[in-house]
């Protein structure tokens, strides 16, 4: 039988830097949709509090355990990223296993907000986008969610089949700002 | 222009898609007259001033917004969840 080789969504794509910034690919581990049953988010809080010791974050938050993260991905919904997601889960929430649906980069360096202020229509400063803090917005004319690290890195969660354009816009973004920058 | 949505706070109208008149949600009895729901799908208003239309949040959390504004002013004086205001 064929041994196939899988790609990365941005294989060949990346890690690029310019000016202060780099971009490089994330490995998010098994990435899984959860949308709870109707009144059954207080029951899913629980159920991922026994299954990988993190709660069901609130709107635009994440919460994060060891490897496992989750992140508000939608009105009454979430995405659990970094672990297999616990067989109770499906007790009180729709699941689908998306790990292969997304393309996820980090743009890290200092001021990253000064970057995607040219992509994204909301204020991604640490001020106003504190760590952890998650937000479903768009990059250009494509819907992203943006998750806030640290102060110096900022993830996206782009669709996999997006990835070459999200690369694009946030590359050409990174080599104008720089240049910006740079300028006397 | 800014709409500010319940769920994701104040944002950017390019994150917003429109819908229509809010009328939409007064839907007529199944068994009304004819007309009464010709009405219902055809007629609207064209109000200088204050109206309440349909906003979906599409490039964020995916919820339907009954947005209340002003078409002279383009002011938004206010932003509710439809499942507040329409339980269907």
């Amino acid at each position: 039988m064929t041994d196939l080789i899988a790609k990365t969504p941005c294989a060949g794509l990346l890690p690029v830097s310019h000016g202060g910034w780099s971009l490089s690919e994330v490995d998010c581990g098994p990435i899984t949709w959860l949308a709870p049953f109707h009144g059954q988010a207080e029951a899913l809080d629980a159920a991922l509090q026994t299954a990988h010791g993190l709660g069901l974050p609130r709107p635009g938050n994440s919460t994060r355990a060891g490897a496992a993260r989750c992140l508000w991905f939608g009105k009454e919904q979430v995405m659990l990223t970094g672990v297999e997601p616990g067989d109770a889960l499906a007790q009180c929430a729709a699941m689908s296993d998306q790990s292969d649906g997304w393309a996820v980069v980090r743009l890290e360096g200092a001021d990253g907000a000064d970057v995607l202020a040219r992509l994204v229509p909301i204020d991604l400063r640490p001020s106003a986008f504190p760590d952890g803090a998650v937000a479903r917005t768009l990059c250009q004319h494509m819907t992203v969610t943006i998750l806030r690290e640290n102060v110096d890195a900022l993830v996206i969660f782009a669709f996999r089949s997006m990835a070459k354009t999200l690369v694009h816009d946030v590359e050409t973004a990174m080599v104008s700002v720089a240049a910006q920058h740079a300028a006397p | 222009m800014r709409i500010t949505c319940p769920i994701c706070g104040e944002r950017d109208r390019r994150e917003f898609y429109y819908q229509g008149a809010a009328s939409m949600l007064d839907r007529p009895d199944p068994d009304a007259d004819g007309q009464v729901w010709s009405d219902y799908l055809h007629l609207r208003d064209n109000p200088a001033g204050l109206t309440r239309e349909l906003w979906y949040h599409e490039a964020g959390c995916g919820a339907w917004l009954i947005v209340e504004r002003n078409t002279v002013t383009h002011e938004i004086i206010g932003t509710e969840l439809v499942e507040a205001a329409d339980a269907d």
